[in-house]
């Protein structure tokens, strides 16, 4: 359900790779490459460059007419193995980082209109929604199928088609999530604009989830 | 003599080439390190001592990869798991002689050693595998 909703939103986005959509029948029914995760659950490999302009909040407005606010920020890290974490349902830098970035912006999960979360895999993004606050631990199956993931539900996840659709330019990926949500809240999103969205946050992660960061955004 | 080998991942394997799954025990907190890490990872402790673990333990989690990189493409699909072989002492590896079908969570998976050298650029070593 999340490739077939994130498919879906890269077919919105005209910079994506994967503009095409997948049912969820197809995506059921693909070859297996990990079990259980099959084709349509794996990110992309995929060629891309993304930039941002930073600077003091005084000097924004002569770059731009409508600048973004990062407020707030937070990294974490872990061990590279898997196999010296306690557990394999969440991503430890995911929950740290994201408790650290809220602390800052003064902001709790449901003030989040739209999210650019690190699905390199299906389960990435669950394990993500789980993390970030936005349902209980245990609950992102949950929250997906009931659309709240989507454009219109509590919080709309990778609007940009993420890892999975967008693609995954490694080294551009992170800047690529920033980049999505400046577009969300400077309006600028087109057909897959969230109404009204004020607040942003990108989840990112590397290493198998060794190191983790949030930031959290706010439209001026 | 074993007392001092240094603590690396190098060492593990000459210990495989034993026969014998050998952690890193912090004398200061306790915990075993397997592989063993020159730094104890819960409290940097470099106060180490060799550990013989038990070659029995539990399947924590797995994968079954059938796609994978060219050396190992001929034998897909094959089974990849981390395994509890005491406590906080876990090890990833192939699981071997069972067919990925019947794992199961929970279930006690034992240590098996590769007879031959793996001859290659890396790891020259002998390679541990479980099987149940
Ligand atoms: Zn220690």
């Amino acid at each position: 359900m999340v490739a077939v909703k994130n498919h879906h939103h890269g077919c919105m986005n005209p910079k994506a790779h994967m503009q095409k959509e997948v049912s969820l029948e197809k995506a059921m029914a693909s070859r297996v490459i990990a079990w259980p995760l099959k084709l349509y659950d794996c990110s992309l490999i995929t060629d891309g460059a993304s930039c941002l302009i930073l600077t003091k909040p005084e000097l924004a407005k002569t770059y731009t007419d409508s600048p973004v606010h990062i407020i707030g920020s937070g990294q974490a890290s872990d061990t590279i193995g898997l196999y010296e974490r306690d557990v394999y349902t969440t991503l430890n830098v995911g929950r740290l980082a994201a408790a650290e970035a809220y602390s800052m912006a003064g902001v709790s999960p449901a003030d989040i209109d739209t999210a650019e979360v690190h699905d390199c895999f299906t389960i990435a993004e669950i394990v993500a929604y789980e993390d970030l606050g936005f349902c209980k631990p245990g609950a992102g199956g949950q929250f997906i199928e009931e659309g709240q993931s989507h454009i219109g539900g509590e919080v709309a996840v990778c609007t940009s088609g993420g890892l999975k659709a967008k693609g995954h330019p490694v080294g551009a990926t992170g800047t690529a999530q920033a980049y999505e949500i400046y577009l969300q809240l400077t309006g600028q999103a087109g057909k897959r604009q969230v109404a009204d969205a004020e607040v942003g946050l990108t989840h990112n992660v590397g290493g198998l989830g060794a190191t983790g960061v949030v930031n959290v955004y706010k439209r001026d | 003599m074993d007392e001092i080998r240094p603590f690396t991942i190098e060492s593990f394997y000459s210990f495989v080439t034993e026969k014998k799954l050998m952690g890193a025990k912090c004398n200061n907190c306790g915990r075993t390190s397997l592989p063993p890490r020159p730094m104890c990872t819960a409290c940097r402790s470099t106060d180490l001592a060799w550990q013989e673990l038990p070659k029995q333990g539990t399947l924590l989690t797995y994968t079954v990869i059938h796609v994978a990189p060219d050396r190992f493409s001929d034998s897909t699909p094959y089974a990849v798991g981390i395994v509890e072989m005491k406590e906080n002492a876990r090890l990833p590896g192939a699981i071997r002689s069972i067919d990925p079908k019947d794992l199961k969570i929970g279930m006690q998976l034992t240590v098996a050693f590769d007879q031959e050298m793996v001859v290659e650029k890396w790891p020259q070593w002998p390679r541990y595998y479980f099987k149940p």
